[in-house]
């Protein structure tokens, strides 16, 4: 394997981490302050890319469609929450499976229904299209180095959010022992109506900041929730830090590993064989991680809960 | 005398019968009224309720009586309808062999993952169970030799003791709903039994289970493992009456529907799993008759009965009865 191949493939590595870190910050928090499971969390994300796409339609700008779909993704998130999510804090989880998994029925369909079928896509912005050249030879789009960028300030951000200010306390403090928190005269209500809106945002910029190099489509959020699953269970719920590690790490490794799995094991195994296992295992390899995790430590790399 | 009185106490102690003899009757009869109609559409679509309700059945074992809310039970009918696509490939085409061989990998599946998630409690278990799901989703994806992506066209139904029998719809409705109806009676036995009981005990409260002697974990292993290999054989149907195996059996979604179905039917039951899986599809079947965008109607009605029903259809029989003045309180 080449340097620059290799280059190239940790930084979309690195990319698909920091996409997972945007959806999995406000999921973890979600689980971790309120004990609440969200499938719904990947619809948000797929919401977040459909509104972009339509703004930016409307709009003819990438700019104002992006900055248009924050506060939308951010009310679809709160009217999910009145209508929806409030009644289910505190119930057994399983109540809030079969709500949530209802919830991503209705969605992927009503989008469906609103935007067709056919995938949507959305224009590159002039400014951050054409690519640079990293090294000699090895051109990379600028847009996915931005992408990079963003997704770095974001938690960048975040940290200071959750660390620096009053409400961030809070949120740890919720994660850590809602009850106490409300004993002591916290509207505890209230702050997870904020956590879970802002989670839906940040979800929904995901899909915003995706949308023009992913087709948009129905149903694409789906399997990006179960990633950020693994990302959240191992990271350990309610820990925006352990969301970060283990994003990078279940970014990294899951696309290393399809690019270079099957060329690793020809080491040990003959080449077709190597190439067979090495298909078979690379899309695994995350999924043995959280077991390996989950195994010896229950509660993920950075338990929260007491 | 005392094994007369425990079984007058169990008696008494026991749900009532009559919903689930009602709702054997009914499928008993299913294929008689099917004559009237468009038989081969109408025996396929039941064919499927009951696969699925055997599916259900097996996750209400755990889900209902262990508490252990499994996200990735789809995974046991990908091994049951995998064991059949690859015994077929390579000739065997004994289905009670082929029953054999899904109950065994699904019970070895079943011990490997749940050794693990077992570990884990709460909303950690649920994720784990969840990812060995997908775990072993992409594996059959990557299953290249067994038709990875695409899935398996098998070239027709597994033979019953080397007859041909499954091969008639009527015949194989009737294998299907006799196995239902053996493992319902199965179930009840075990949920009856001690182990049930303990089962039961440790869904209440692990540590005063553990305070008086009993570990929770094994008796939790066997529940898995005897779920999954159950869980199987609904696999090993659901290959035969599609004639195809294909790693969308395993998806997370169709997890997901198996736990909608328990839900739906009331847990902790048995009947009411059943009752969940034939009302679950009968409505996608009803709606999607009625309207192409079908899920707009059945998204809402789930997140209604997560929010509103207690216990589902089971929950809402037991209340109706109790209002009526029939019935054990």
């Amino acid at each position: 394997m080449s340097t620059a191949l290799l280059l190239v493939q940790t930084l979309n590595g690195l990319q698909l981490g920091i996409l997972l870190f945007l959806i999995a910050a406000g999921l973890t928090l979600v689980f971790g302050v309120m004990d609440f499971i969200n499938l719904a969390h990947g619809v948000q994300y797929m919401i977040g890319a459909y509104l972009a796409a339509m703004f930016c339609a409307w709009t003819g700008s990438f700019w104002a469609g992006i900055a248009l779909t924050l506060p939308a993704a951010l009310a679809f998130g709160l009217l999910l929450e009145v209508l929806v999510f409030r009644h289910l804090y505190g119930r057994d989880h399983l109540d809030q499976v079969l709500a949530t998994l209802g919830l991503i029925i209705f969605l992927n369909q009503a989008v469906k229904t609103v935007w067709g079928a056919a995938p949507l896509s959305v224009p590159m912005p002039d400014l951050l299209s054409g690519s640079i050249a990293l090294m000699d030879g090895l051109l990379y789009p600028v847009y996915r180095i931005a992408l990079i960028g963003v997704g770095l300030a974001t938690a960048g951000v975040l940290y200071l959010l959750i660390n620096c200010t009053r409400v961030g306390m809070l949120v740890r403090a919720g994660a850590t022992n809602a009850p106490m928190v409300s004993a002591l005269g916290v509207d505890i209500g209230r702050l997870f109506m904020i956590v879970f809106g802002f989670g839906a945002m940040l979800a929904g910029f995901a899909g915003a900041m995706v949308a023009p190099i992913l087709s948009v489509e129905p149903g694409m959020g789906d399997n990006l929730l179960i990633l950020t699953f693994v990302v959240i269970v191992i990271g350990g719920i309610g820990s925006i830090r352990g969301a970060f590690v283990a994003a990078l790490m279940v970014g990294l490794i899951d696309t290393l590993g399809r690019a270079f799995g099957p060329q690793l094991l020809r080491l040990v195994l003959a080449p077709a064989a190597a190439s067979q296992t090495g298909r078979s295992l690379a899309p695994m390899l995350i999924y043995i991680l959280m077991a390996a995790v989950l195994f010896y430590r229950p509660s993920g790399l950075f338990p929260v809960k007491q | 005398m005392r094994d007369a009185q425990t079984e007058v106490t169990r008696a008494l102690l026991q749900p009532p019968r009559t919903p689930a003899l009602l709702m054997f009757v009914a499928l008993v009869l299913v294929p008689l009224a099917a004559r009237f109609g468009a038989e081969s559409f109408i025996l396929s679509v039941f064919t499927r309720t009951i696969i699925f309700a055997i599916a259900a059945l097996s996750l209400d074992l755990i889900l209902g009586y262990g508490a252990l809310v499994s996200f990735g039970h789809a995974a046991f009918m990908g091994i049951g309808s995998y064991a059949v696509g690859i015994l077929a490939t390579h000739g065997v085409d004994e289905i009670l062999l082929q029953m054999l061989v899904a109950m065994l990998a699904a019970i070895v599946f079943a011990v490997a993952t749940s050794a693990v998630s077992l570990r884990a409690s709460g909303v950690y278990y649920i994720m784990s169970t969840l990812a060995f799901g997908q775990m072993l989703y992409f594996f059959a994806v990557s299953l290249s030799a067994y038709g990875g992506d695409d899935g398996l066209t098998l070239s027709g139904r597994s033979r019953l003791l080397g007859t041909h029998i499954l091969a008639n719809d009527r015949a194989f409705y009737y294998v299907a709903l006799a196995l239902l109806a053996g493992f319902y009676l199965l179930a009840q036995r075990i949920t009856a039994s001690r182990f049930g009981r303990v089962l039961r005990g440790i869904r209440e409260n692990p540590v005063r289970m553990r305070a008086i002697g009993f570990e929770p974990f094994r008796y939790q292993l066997t529940a898995c493992a005897l779920a999954g290999a159950v869980c199987a054989i609904s696999g090993v149907l659901l290959a035969n009456l599609a004639e195809f195996v294909s790693p969308a059996y395993m998806t997370w979604q169709r997890s997901g529907e198996l736990l909608a179905m328990v839900i739906l039917g009331g847990m902790g039951t048995l009947w009411g799993a059943i009752l969940g899986a034939i009302a679950f599809l009968l409505l996608e079947e009803v709606l999607s008759g009625l309207t192409e965008q079908w899920r707009l109607i059945l998204g809402p009605i789930l997140i209604l009965v997560a929010l509103g029903g207690r216990g589902g259809l089971a929950g809402l029989y037991a209340r109706l009865r109790r209002r009526t003045g029939g019935g054990a309180p």
